[in-house]
């Protein structure tokens, strides 16, 4: 490469550092300051690289009322609702993917509308009959609107990874004296796994990000609260102590990072070329 | 993310083999309906019938209603027909917020779809490893949880001890000193824009590059031979490929306008002064702070047929596409 090629390219780079910088500077201003002591959180010049390091603020949020109740109401809606969404949708994937029958196309279609519901305008409703069937404040609910909420990107997801396993090799171990359901668990699901995992990571992250109807059907009880509701409400636990806020986000935030960093193939290459070869 | 959901579903499924399991399934001859397939998707149904289509029709029914906190408790709603929907669209405060919707969204779509595109082809041209090193920032930022990041931009416009007002007066703004974003209506919407745009450019811009590299390197390379200058190369190459995929992100982009509910509901409730109410947020406001579940339920309804109507579009742009595939 000679210099002036060089140089030509460097508004490239530079556009490149700009836009990595905007992507990165709130995570990292988020975890710096979680790091940082607060008399250098309340300063009138912040530093940018943080100076003395201290795990003070993740100590007040891991210690404050009820973060590990919250934690794990979190984790207890999320999983559950991720393997309900997991179970009737590997069924309904396998029906579209691998057998014929009057309806599927329609069955398809209302899969595709209900990825699309628009749930910011369903919260009135769900209100009124959760408290109608007795279900306001209680965890059970949540499980069942996040089970909805990511049941059809699983079905729809799940049958595309079905898809690109030949039914060839479920015949031969048919042809050698499986049953349906043992060829199924013995050749497919083996083949399946990296989507299943794939998948209910995005399911996860999608549960685990949930503040509206956590918000607003779960509102007497604040033991059944989740943790996106209660870091919205840090300003009431925390008054103005930031560090601690953005210890708690971090807290928060790291489930899901270190799941879209371990998917990053899938996110960047599998899923986004998907997206446009067909 | 559902548009690539929906693609990724097609990958490698061919018609041809499709109509090979078919028969293999019915290999033994017998004509008779296997029950099988509708055992399978039972619960999916059952689960969509209960938790959205039901809810769906209770909020037609309630916002067709005379519910407020009495009906609630009660139980006994009155049926009024349309009374709702003519209280609301003769309420200017409801057009302000059905123009403010408009505006929130159109300058959403349009910076997101401007600055994903400016990156998508930024992208594909860097060298690999600045390449790799744009796109995981990228899939960091879209990984940040809606609450998380929203938390963290109220910090960075912390009025007090803020990154951005320090910034700012650094940079000779003296204005911005102690500036209180929060209180007064322009910034509150300009911080929620920029918080929106934020969060959605990754996707857009993700999904857009990998378009971009799904254009064959021969057609550029026969447009250079033919003497297209980069411009034209853009216009006439680039845009006809990349064009189906871009409107379908366009599309996703205005139906998740409304999904900021959350940050917005986070961080100004729809204030200052109404300042940042968005349709969601009305609605709401309506159903579970004044109690006019009602209203609150007909602003909903209103608020569903406005997506439909760009659902149907995309639908229609996502098959059409795989009827060309």
């Amino acid at each position: 490469m000679n210099r002036s090629f060089r140089l030509r390219r460097l508004p490239l780079y530079a556009a490149a550092a700009v836009t990595v910088t905007l992507c990165l500077f709130p995570v990292y201003w988020m975890m710096s300051t979680a790091f940082k002591p607060t008399r250098d959180i309340q300063t009138d010049t912040p530093q940018l690289l943080p100076t003395t390091w201290t795990f003070d603020h993740f100590r007040t949020a891991v210690q404050a009322d009820g973060f590990a109740l919250f934690w794990r109401n979190s984790i207890l809606v999320t999983v559950s609702a991720v393997l309900l969404a997991l179970l009737v949708a590997l069924g309904a994937a396998f029906a579209v993917a691998r057998l014929r029958w009057r309806g599927r196309r329609q069955f398809i279609l209302m899969i595709f509308i209900a990825q699309m519901a628009p749930w910011e305008s369903l919260i009135i409703p769900m209100y009124i009959i959760s408290r109608d069937t007795g279900m306001l404040d209680r965890l059970p609910i949540l499980t069942l609107i996040y089970f909805m909420i990511t049941l059809p990107f699983t079905v729809v997801v799940l049958r595309g990874f079905l898809a690109t396993i030949p039914p060839e090799l479920e015949e031969s171990a048919r042809v050698d004296g499986c049953t349906h359901l043992g060829a199924f668990r013995r050749v497919v699901f083996p083949l399946l796994a990296p989507g299943l995992m794939a998948t209910s990571m995005f399911g996860f992250i999608t549960a685990w990000n949930e503040f509206a109807y956590a918000n607003f059907l779960i509102i007497k009880d604040q033991d059944s609260r989740t943790l996106p509701v209660w870091l919205s409400s840090f300003q009431n636990t925390f008054g103005t102590d930031w560090g601690a806020t953005m210890a708690a986000s971090t807290l928060f935030a790291l489930p899901a990072l270190a799941i879209f960093l371990l998917l990053q193939r899938h996110v960047t290459s599998g899923f986004a070329s998907g997206a446009v070869k067909g | 993310m559902t548009a690539v959901q929906e693609r990724t579903a097609d990958t490698g499924r061919t018609p041809g083999r499709d109509r090979r399991t078919w028969r293999s399934g019915r290999s033994g001859g017998r004509r008779r309906p296997n029950p099988w397939p509708y055992v399978l998707i039972a619960p999916a149904v059952l689960g969509t019938a209960y938790l959205l289509v039901y809810p769906l029709l209770r909020a037609l029914i309630i916002s067709m209603q005379d519910f407020k906190l009495e009906q609630l408790i009660s139980g006994d709603a009155e049926f009024v027909g349309l009374r709702n929907y003519q209280e609301l669209l003769t309420d200017s405060r409801f057009w302000d917020v059905v123009g403010r919707t408009f505006v929130f969204m159109a300058i959403n779509v349009v910076l997101i779809m401007a600055i994903s595109s400016l990156v998508a082809l930024m992208t594909e041209r860097l060298g690999r490893i600045w390449r790799a090193l744009v796109l995981s920032a990228l899939v960091l930022a879209w990984a940040m949880p809606v609450l998380a990041a929203t938390t963290v931009f109220q910090w960075l416009f912390h009025s007090e001890f803020g990154v951005v007002n320090w910034a700012l007066t650094g940079l000779g703004l003296e204005s911005f000193d102690r500036y209180p974003w929060l209180a007064n209506g322009t910034a509150a919407f300009a911080i929620l824009v920029l918080l929106v745009v934020w969060q959605s450019v990754p996707f857009a811009a993700i999904t857009l590059y990998s378009a971009l590299t799904t254009v064959p390197g021969d057609l550029y390379e026969a447009a250079r031979l033919d003497g297209a200058g980069a411009w034209r190369i853009v216009r006439y190459i680039t845009l006809p490929m990349v064009r189906p995929i871009f409107m379908l992100v366009t599309s996703l982009e205005v139906i998740w306008t409304f999904k900021a509910f959350v940050q917005i509901w986070v961080m100004t409730q729809g204030g200052p002064d109404d300042a940042t109410t968005i349709l969601p947020v009305y609605a709401v406001q309506r159903a579970l702070s004044s109690q006019q579940y009602d209203l609150g339920a007909a602003a909903s309804m209103i608020t569903v047929l406005l997506i439909s109507g760009v659902l149907v579009f995309y639908f229609r742009q996502m098959f059409r596409q795989e009827a060309e595939l």
